[in-house]
């Protein structure tokens, strides 16, 4: 691929991820859980397994597309009471690399950084994003995106009832 | 003060008369605590002296250790303790993590195997066993010291039960199988109903919240809470066609020096061993066949308890093994009266199936996790109760909920049964000093 397609390609990348960042600040969950594809997964490792597979480690988060529907539904709700009122985020993306393309998808990683405002407290969220894309008639399209926290702990933050 | 005592201790004997932190009038059928317990900064260190000093407290389990050299560290009681299986005698080994020259850690990671912990700071080198095998220029030392004397420091009590290794800093403390008294049944129970052989999935939960550390204890085993404030997780369940109506009925149980359980039916599948249409087909056979293996080996009875029957733990002071959709083992340390640092795995059986071992992962997540349905809430209750202390006004909390029945699971004896050792354990410490 020459070097204006891969940084183009780049630019749409970083686009998407932006504009995935600010539905959350906005909390428009209903229109963020719309760039999911119905086979989509969103994963949070344990902080001491980042690498964990769901199907042998504990995860922190696994949802597959039923259940980040209903974490949406959950947080949409006024009985979410972690999230009810909800904090304040700022989702921030940095060192966006698209890793690997193939035909169907694209392997991307990105670093985050997640503050969370809520009554008073201050927490901060970091590490990294790996995303699988696709691309479809309208942009891409999430099929996976996995979170893996570089926190040793979540002793700072207490708990992942934000969506990262 | 020059007694060597604490002054608050002082003071509590001095002023009288004394009213107590705990009031259990079963002639009113009323039993309340004074909110100061949750508030207090000197109840807090009594706390650290007189419970957490003087328990059996939870380190691990020895399935985490199963080599010869294999470590893990972490707090315990608030100290940084690390436990190896010795090389040589193949036991479990329980350490203060300092080095004995000046102090430094001499276990730096989390976990691992190693047959020599070496302090970085002079490198004093120590073996799995404890005994200090290595200092650099050793001649410089005249005959005073005995380097025999300068092993690492065992933690003062050591003693395992069915793999649930326990550390305690009381030399005097009885030993565990008394301590834990008629917590080893439900102990067994978990145990057994896994097949007698468990391990903790690997993958940790390590979160903080603030509140006092009594509350976790309280929420820990609080049927009652459950419908109010997870309505979101029990919705979600029904969603994905959990049938709840059968309800959750049971009872709470006294098991002696402060433990207690709650047990009641379960409504939802367990991975041992109540199926459900959740967990698909093919899982039915295998539950089937580990339920038939229960009843084998335990009987019919004792297989029900194991197989439909939720248990909810505490082991006084400060562990808790939830056997509800999946097993949390769960330990909390306050590091101040309105902070606690908590730390949980899942226990499973050792040669779980997989599609079972990931249905259990994936109930674990979902509502005992920090990032599940359910824990979040639970965090933001109890830092809620904890902000109100603040409000003032109100001096006691109502732990009153049936008295004067046969306890049910969705009352609060449970939390009386703790509440009681605690004023016990606390002693004078307990008590309001300057109260009128």
């Amino acid at each position: 691929m020459a070097w204006q397609q891969q940084v183009l390609l780049r630019q749409q990348v970083e686009e998407f991820l932006y504009a995935e960042a600010a539905l959350l600040d906005a909390w428009v969950l209903d229109d963020w859980l719309l760039l999911f594809d119905e086979d989509a997964k969103y994963e949070v490792p344990c902080n001491d397994a980042p690498d964990g597979d769901p199907a042998t480690d504990l995860m922190l988060i696994d949802d597959n597309y039923v259940r980040l529907a209903a974490r949406v539904t959950r947080l949409n709700s006024r009985r979410a009471h972690r999230e009810y009122p909800h904090s304040r985020t700022n989702h921030q993306v940095f060192n966006v690399r698209v890793q690997d393309v193939s035909a169907e998808e694209l392997s991307v990683t990105a670093s985050f950084t997640v503050w969370r405002f809520r009554a008073g407290r201050t927490s901060c969220y970091v590490g990294q994003y790996r995303y699988r894309l696709r691309q479809g008639h309208s942009g891409f399209r999430i099929a996976a995106k996995r979170v893996e926290l570089d926190m040793t702990d979540l002793r700072s933050v207490g708990d992942v009832a934000i969506i990262l | 003060m020059s007694t060597g005592i604490e002054p608050w201790v002082t003071q509590a004997i001095d002023v009288a008369p004394q009213l107590p932190i705990v009031v259990d009038d079963p002639v009113a059928q009323r039993f309340q605590v004074h909110r100061s317990a949750m508030t207090s900064p000197e109840i807090h260190r009594a706390e650290v002296e007189r419970i957490f000093g003087k328990s059996w407290l939870y380190v691990g389990h020895e399935s985490e250790i199963p080599k010869p050299g294999d470590f893990v560290r972490r707090p315990v009681g608030g100290r940084p303790i690390f436990m190896v299986r010795g090389v040589k005698t193949g036991n479990v080994n329980v350490f203060h993590n300092t080095c004995t020259h000046r102090g430094a850690l001499v276990c730096r990671q989390d976990s691992g195997n190693s047959k020599v912990f070496q302090c970085f700071y002079h490198a004093w080198t120590f073996d799995s066993e404890g005994r200090l095998k290595g200092v650099p220029d050793r001649d410089a030392y005249a005959g005073g010291v005995n380097f025999d004397d300068l092993g690492l420091k065992r933690v003062a009590r050591a003693e395992s039960y069915r793999g649930f290794v326990f550390a305690s800093f009381d030399p005097d403390i009885d030993d565990l199988p008394t301590y834990l008294a008629g917590a080893k049944d439900y102990i067994d129970l978990v145990v057994d109903g896994c097949g007698g052989s468990v391990e903790m999935a690997r993958g940790t939960n390590q979160y903080s919240f603030g509140a006092n550390w009594k509350l976790l204890v309280e929420n820990s085993f609080d049927g009652y809470h459950a419908e109010s404030t997870h309505d979101t997780y029990f919705k979600y369940l029904v969603s994905i066609g959990t049938d709840l109506r059968g309800g959750v009925s049971g009872r709470a149980v006294d098991l002696g020096n402060g433990h207690a359980v709650i047990e009641y039916s379960s409504p939802w599948g367990r991975p041992v061993a109540k199926w459900e249409p959740l967990f698909g087909a093919d899982a039915h056979t295998e539950i089937d066949r580990l339920r038939a293996d229960l009843v084998a080996r335990h009987g019919e009875q004792r297989a029900h308890a194991m197989s439909e029957v939720n248990r909810n733990l505490l082991i006084y002071p400060n562990l808790i093994i939830n056997d509800i959709m999946a097993v949390t083992v769960r330990t909390f340390y306050p590091p101040a009266p309105d902070t606690v640092d908590v730390t949980a795995w899942a226990l499973a059986p050792s040669n779980e199936p997989a599609s079972l071992r990931h249905r259990r992962l994936d109930s674990f997540l979902t509502f005992l996790g920090p990032g599940g349905f359910a824990t979040p809430d639970d965090l933001e209750a109890l830092e809620s109760c904890q902000q109100g202390f603040a409000s003032g006004g109100v001096e006691w909390n109502d732990i009153s909920r049936g008295m004067g029945r046969s306890p049910s699971a969705n009352d609060e004896e449970q939390m009386r049964v703790f509440w009681r050792r605690w004023q016990h354990q606390m002693g004078a410490a307990a008590d309001r000093a300057g109260a009128q």
